[in-house]
């Protein structure tokens, strides 16, 4: 929980830019926090949101690693070149923006480096806001032996029409929904248009029909990135009760 | 992408930036999350050339992006009456 540290414990971390292998062979950035002792520590890959590698998921990762984790956030942007982070986001939707593949591939090998590291205890999650929340989704059911554990934040799209999908978006992630292996976290705002309530309502129905193990928490008064505390949408009271629900289910599940 | 609306054209022509006038090739207009406008969905206009890094962005609210492409066409208009478009 939030706020619950010990003042008389020895603790710290480490944070810095890494490059790992990754899709097609291919080495990207990523930025890499752990806790300052040898472990074991269960880990977390970190999937950054649309606007970015940016400042506001460095801080994500930092926290997520302060709380006992071994965290990997991979830029996922890094083939679409280096600058500011919303820079190199106008680069990505100028290209079309960032394909399904790619994605996957890049978390798929972030999951590995952290399992392969001498201070692994053998479980890694994955947690992901608004698009991130749709990579973490889809991954999970695309790969279901590669995370132990899957946090949705409000993600977008993974609940579409067939007509909205694209090439680079070819599969609803609702439809890998009985691949699943993972239990699930969602974390929604119920004034949130993207996912809709409605669209989280079939999310839902789809995850008991395949009899899945997961846990949805839906706020009021909270809309489309309630996380965020450098927006307009930030919700303190729902951001930090959410907060909460990430830790109480990672350590459910990954300890 | 969030909402992932995000449309994509080339273009010919010139912008300035912070570092002076460079050479357009690529135009980008996304409704998505914006990075300094105070709103959480904004039409995202992106002016650049990916050879150099040069970018003009825009961040509109609907009705401003609404004004901005009727004023274009506006003046669009006009000017292929006068015979000297190009």
């Amino acid at each position: 929980m939030w706020n619950s540290l010990d003042t008389g414990a020895q603790d710290g971390l480490l944070a810095e830019v890494i490059a790992i292998p990754a899709h097609n062979g291919d080495w990207i950035h990523a930025y890499w926090a752990r806790p300052a002792g040898p472990g074991p520590h269960p880990a977390v890959v970190a999937v950054h949101h649309m606007p970015g590698w940016d400042e506001y998921y460095r801080e994500f990762t930092r926290r997520l690693a302060a709380h006992g984790y071994n965290v990997i956030c991979p830029d996922l942007y890094h083939r679409f070149g280096h600058g500011t982070p919303d820079d190199v986001a106008a680069r990505a939707r100028a290209a079309g923006g960032l394909s399904d593949d790619s994605a996957v591939g890049d978390l798929v090998a972030a999951a590995a480096y952290l399992r392969a590291l001498p201070s692994s205890n053998g479980k890694v999650g994955i947690i992901g806001t608004c698009s991130g929340g749709r990579h973490a989704y889809l991954i999970a059911g695309r790969h279901p032996d590669a995370f132990d554990a899957v946090a949705d934040l409000w993600g977008g799209r993974v609940v579409i029409r067939p007509e909205e999908l694209t090439d680079t978006m070819p599969v609803a992630p609702l439809d890998y929904t009985q691949n699943l292996t993972a239990p699930v976290l969602g974390l929604f705002g119920n004034e949130d248009a993207n996912p809709s309530p409605a669209a989280v309502d079939t999310l839902e129905a789809e995850l008991t029909k395949h009899g899945k193990e997961f846990e949805f928490h839906r706020y009021d008064d909270a809309g489309h990135g309630f996380f965020y505390h450098d927006r307009p949408a930030y919700r303190q009271q729902q951001a930090m009760d959410g907060w909460d629900k990430v830790f109480a289910f990672f350590a459910k599940h990954l300890t | 992408m969030c909402t992932y609306i995000n449309k994509q054209t080339d273009i010919a022509g010139s912008g300035k930036g912070a570092d002076g006038w460079f050479p357009l090739s690529r135009l980008t207009v996304a409704f998505d999350h914006p990075v300094a406008a105070q709103l959480g969905h904004a039409v995202l206009v992106d002016i650049q050339d990916p050879h150099t890094g040069g970018r003009i962005a825009l961040e509109l609210d609907i009705a401003s992006a609404t004004a901005l492409a009727e004023t274009l066409q506006a003046a669009i208009a006009e000017a292929q009456l006068t015979g000297l478009a190009e």
